[in-house]
């Protein structure tokens, strides 16, 4: 057993026959509908008793050539299509897309606009953190009542973005060089209350689940992911940061207004599932008081840069690549521009399928019930991985 | 972070052999890149990862470009003379850009929290020369980026360790990322009762059956 363990994982077919019993591999197709594997995505696992000793991800089952049909419509045409790449985080995906439209193009943000975008990507990644939380204890079995209490938060957060934008997950709020709307001063007094009270359920959330017995023996020192893989493997957001990889692209890039907020980035350190779920807790709790920071110091002001152009945006021939952070890890959009009003290029780094590129070294020598739950902590969204 | 021509100019000295060009770009971004021989692809991003001063340890994004054969034209203004009086004539100059696809790679330092450096590498053609090295070897995480390329552009890369379609299945044959993809009328052969693809597929039936 040591032996298949410790081999290559990509020599396969070196791997004897039969198992150290003299039993044979089990083949299984975990997928593509399954309930542990949020979405289509289906996994090729080959179990030797209850141990993994193969697995490979195979995805595309929602591919619809996103990058293509943007391509064929022009830049702003784009902005709603980007709700539908992680519809649980529709609000970072467009603020991503302005980004990188606003380097291409060379548009500025006004000040309110910066506190908007950086208001609605904290709630966001708050309304992530917690969905992904009921999710991953839900993987491991406690069913139904976690998943409940998050979607209960969430379903609050949700109602601001209704009452501020129309539609509760395609919110396509975002514009080039600005916001769609102005935000009011009821709906900010209303957003400060729904901030107290996300704290209060953070603390409850947390005591239901970061104690618990169960949870910390099936998740202490399983899934573990080194620290210079995780570097070499892309791998961004709350996944490296479980690894101990210091690296936060609000502290790196200081997009948008970032660098006005005092926040932490916490880091894990032994880069198993019980790091990634603890780092995704107290991330929530650093995004509440960014949250309340902007909220208190949001000035007045226009909302849309006045170069701006709505109709007949044709940026200059040339090239951008813009990233945020958003709840899952490195959101980039990738923009060639020929000067015509389409991009000739539109490429976008989902962070959730580069995310996958370790999979298989995480499940390897584990049970193939961990590899449910290892699957659960990389926060995948298949929207966004088969684009 | 150093500029790109002190980076272009230290992976000369450290490659031999290596030909980079820096290429420019217009866009307020200002991001240019750094265009890579396929020979010395390897070798260079080996030294962009170790050298201790880049670091870039970290490639964010690879991706493929596709420029198909483009005739470009400008216009020039020039002085004709014309039955012994100097003229100003505007003549339009054609030149051809050939066909290549492109691999694209955003590289960051995660110890030194400095990027991006873009490198680009090119294949010869968009037909049976479209190998590019891979770079999976240095940077993990272009495995899936990679295969992705492979599989929506058609850019071969030499050295992947396990290059297949990743988002397409595997008896797809064309690349839906080209810019003169065509897509087919109906992709599962069944006729849906909208008249205008009954006739697509009627006349692509016809054309299929007559020669």
């Amino acid at each position: 057993m040591s032996a298949v363990a410790g081999a290559n994982p990509r020599n396969f077919e070196l791997l004897p026959k039969g198992d150290a019993n003299g039993g044979e591999l089990l083949e299984i197709s975990m997928g593509p509908h399954h309930p542990s594997t949020h979405g289509v995505f289906r996994m090729d696992v080959v179990l030797d008793g209850e141990k993994v000793v193969k697995l490979k991800p195979v995805f595309g089952y929602l591919h619809r050539n996103h990058e293509k049909i943007a391509e064929g419509t022009s830049y702003l045409a784009s902005m709603p299509y980007t709700d539908r790449l992680d519809y649980f985080c529709s609000m970072t995906n467009n603020w991503a897309y302005a980004l990188s439209v606003e380097k291409l193009a060379g548009l500025t943000v006004p000040e309110r606009a910066e506190y908007i975008r950086v208001i609605m990507a904290e709630l966001t990644r708050v309304l992530n953190h917690i969905c992904l939380i009921g999710f991953f204890v839900q993987d491991m079995g406690a069913l139904g009542t976690p998943l409940m209490y998050a979607f209960r938060e969430r379903e609050r957060i949700l109602d601001l973005f209704e009452e501020l934008t129309g539609a509760r997950m395609m919110c396509n709020y975002l514009r080039f060089g600005g916001v769609r709307c102005d935000v009011s001063e009821s709906w900010l007094k209303r957003a400060g209350e729904e901030v107290v009270k996300l704290e209060s359920f953070m603390d409850e959330f947390e005591q239901l689940v970061a104690q618990n017995e169960i949870v910390m023996a099936r998740t202490q020192g399983i899934g573990v992911l080194p620290r210079e893989l995780a570097i070499n493997a892309s791998i961004t957001g709350p996944m490296l940061r479980a690894s101990g990889v210091n690296y936060d692209v609000r502290k790196v890039d200081k997009y948008g207004i970032y660098d006005r907020f005092e926040f932490k980035i916490p880091l894990g350190e032994h880069g198993d599932l019980y790091d990634r779920y603890m780092i995704r807790v107290l991330e929530m709790r650093e995004s509440v008081k960014i949250l309340k920071q902007a909220l208190r110091d949001i000035p007045d002001g226009p909302i849309m840069d006045s170069k701006a152009k709505l109709r007949g945006f044709r940026p200059k021939p040339g090239e951008a690549y813009g990233r945020i952070e958003s709840p899952k890890g490195e959101l980039g959009f990738y923009l060639i521009s020929d000067g015509s009003p389409n991009p000739y290029r539109y490429r976008v780094r989902p962070p959730s399928f580069i995310n996958l590129t370790i999979l298989e070294d995480m499940c390897l020598g584990q049970r193939v019930a961990d590899a449910v739950i290892i699957l659960g902590s990389v926060d995948i969204v298949l929207g966004e991985v088969d684009r | 972070m150093e500029t790109l021509e002190q980076i272009k100019a230290r992976i000369e000295s450290a490659v031999p052999g290596a030909v980079i060009t820096i290429l420019p770009n217009e866009s307020p971004s200002g991001q240019l890149s750094l265009l890579l021989s396929n020979s010395q692809a390897l070798a260079v991003a080996k030294f962009l990862r170790d050298d201790s001063a880049l670091c870039l340890d970290y490639c964010s994004n690879m991706t493929g470009v596709d420029w198909p054969e483009l005739v470009i034209k400008n216009k020039v203004k020039k002085k004709v003379m014309f039955e012994g009086v100097e003229k100003e004539v505007e003549e339009t100059l054609e030149t051809v850009r050939p066909p290549y696809l492109e691999a694209v790679y955003h590289l960051y330092s995660m110890a030194k929290k400095h990027g991006p450096v873009i490198i680009r590498t090119r294949t010869e053609d968009r037909g049976a020369k479209n190998h590019v090295p891979s770079l999976t070897p240095i940077w993990r995480g272009c495995e899936f980026q990679e295969r992705e390329a492979y599989d929506l552009f058609g850019i071969v890369f030499d050295g992947h360790p396990d290059l297949r379609r990743i988002l397409m299945w595997d008896e797809f044959k064309d690349h839906p990322m080209r810019k003169d993809y065509v897509e087919p009328d109906d992709y599962e052969y069944e006729p849906t009762p909208h008249d205008e693809v009954v006739e697509k597929v009627k006349a692509r039936q016809a054309k299929e059956v007559a020669p």
